[in-house]
């Protein structure tokens, strides 16, 4: 369990994050969703620690992460598994070498068990025979399920993923959406998503936030969003809800 | 005034904190060294082509010129042999030589680690507990300083021989006379000297590039801008450097 405790932030005076407070369970998803520049961004950097909040604090199943050390947060950062937006493989290390370095970095595995580890990795996020090509091999989609398999090679307790279907055509959002939430179900990790996407939220998001402005404007789950009487809530779904009609409609 | 006075704190300031961070002890032994032999045959043995072809020329045109102007009876001719040798080790060598790869290792850490930075590659090692500073510039840093020495003693060599050769076929110098030349009065501390100023340029030539990458903020256009930013703060930095080992083993 994650919780997050009257989270501030500025940058040069300017607040851009303010008085943030939530708690994302175990073995549910999470899902952060709001409008681009409203600090969708900000708010996972802060709770992962790549940025410092002003106030506030963040635990992880109840360690106090804001007040930790380098040396403490190192060992938590062990159990954070996390998907960027551009996916952040390394580009000069291979598909295998890209989900093996955490295993390198922090176990004393065999080459043959890491091996084992990371076929298992890319077979559980349907990526196999795609071992030895480079990041710029490969398409959109596929760097993003490296991201998960990278992220999910250390066995985390809690899995972070920003914008995970930006860039990506429909039918492989729904892929990437369908593989985050089995993987938190399977493995009963705390998982944080930040979206724009509508159709993540009604497929995954056991619990909604919707922040706007850096404040948390809303929250609920997927099957109260539509009926959100919140005006700023109402306008992001709006299109949302346009196009499920339209496509009950056609069904 | 006092923003650009404090804007130079600022730098030196981030950039020792950076340093300071790099030169933590690697995660693991095994691979530091990996990365080290890696970049030993980036930064360095891919240097070599340039360095032989550079020294060769600058020894031929520093042999010509010492030739032109000792066109005096009081001079003898083996004066020729001697000043390319010295102008060589002394100079030519380790500063200039250093200037170039500046410019060509300094703008590939630079736009390398800015590159890192701007696709999120830094943040997705932070976020495993790497120690991003330690893994990315220590082994440049480390590299450098190793395998430096040697190009600059490739490039002496090549100088002094690529100064017989043309000095030999364009007639300005005898065989014999430049082989005296060379021998004449050699003192093995200028070439200590060439070493110990080689070793100081090549951590200014990763150290600063790298400084300029890791913190670059942005896209494509910043990458630029940081590994432009590089080269010229490197190479400034060497002059600098230069004037002041050269008061300090010299006068």
């Amino acid at each position: 369990m994650i919780e997050v405790k009257n989270i501030s932030k500025s940058y040069s005076g300017k607040l851009v994050m303010n008085d943030f407070s939530f708690v994302a369970e175990q073995g549910k998803t999470t899902l952060i969703i709001g409008g681009s520049g409203h600090g969708k961004t900000v708010l996972m950097r802060s709770i992962v620690g790549l940025e410092e909040v002003d106030s506030g604090a963040i635990f992880y199943d109840g360690r106090n992460f804001s007040e930790m050390n380098i040396k403490q947060r190192k060992s938590i950062r062990k159990e954070i598994g996390m998907l960027f937006q551009g996916s952040a493989l390394f580009d000069s290390q291979t598909v295998e070498e890209n989900v093996m370095f955490p295993l390198s970095m922090f176990t004393d595995m065999s080459l043959e068990e890491k091996r084992e580890r990371v076929n298992f990795c890319l077979k559980r996020v349907n990526l196999e025979n795609k071992n030895n090509q480079y990041p710029s091999q490969i398409s959109g989609g596929q760097k993003k399920r490296v991201g998960i398999a990278r992220a999910i090679s250390m066995n985390p307790k809690y899995l972070f993923c920003d914008e995970p279907n930006s860039g990506l055509d429909p039918l492989t959002s729904h892929v990437i959406d369908e593989l985050i939430k089995e993987i938190t179900q399977e493995y009963g990790i705390t998982t944080i998503v930040n979206t724009h996407d509508m159709n993540s939220v009604m497929e995954i998001g056991d619990k909604v936030i919707f922040i706007y402005q850096g404040q948390k404007w809303w929250e609920g789950s997927s099957k109260t969003i539509l009926q959100a009487d919140n005006k700023e809530v109402r306008e992001f779904v709006g299109l949302a809800k346009v196009l499920m009609e339209m496509r009950k409609q056609s069904s | 005034m006092i923003h650009f006075i404090s804007t130079i704190f600022f730098h030196i300031g981030r950039y020792f904190t950076l340093i300071t961070r790099a030169f933590s002890k690697p995660e693991k032994t095994i691979i530091f060294r990996k990365r080290v032999f890696e970049e030993i045959e980036n930064l360095g043995i891919d240097s070599i082509p340039l360095v032989l072809i550079i020294s060769l020329f600058m020894g031929a045109v520093i042999t010509i010129q010492a030739a032109f102007g000792f066109e005096s009876p009081w001079i003898p001719a083996y004066a020729v042999g001697m000043t390319t040798r010295d102008s060589v080790i002394l100079e030519f060598a380790p500063t200039l030589v250093s200037l170039i790869l500046a410019g060509k290792v300094g703008s590939s850490i630079a736009s390398e680690t800015g590159t890192m930075r701007v696709t999120e590659q830094i943040d997705a090692l932070e976020i495993m507990g790497v120690n991003s500073a330690s893994h990315l510039i220590l082994p440049k840093i480390v590299a450098s300083m190793f395998i430096n020495p040697f190009l600059i003693i490739i490039s002496m060599f090549t100088g002094i021989v690529g100064g017989y050769i043309f000095g030999v076929l364009t007639n300005v110098v005898t065989a014999p006379q430049y082989l005296y030349g060379i021998q004449y009065d050699f003192r093995i501390y200028n070439v200590t000297y060439a070493l110990i100023k080689t070793v100081v340029f090549a951590f200014i030539i990763s150290s600063v590039p790298a400084y300029h990458g890791y913190y670059t903020h942005g896209g494509a256009l910043e990458v630029g801008k940081s590994s432009t930013t590089a080269v010229v703060y490197s190479s400034l930095l060497i002059l600098l450097f230069n004037f002041i080992l050269t008061q300090l083993l010299l006068a």
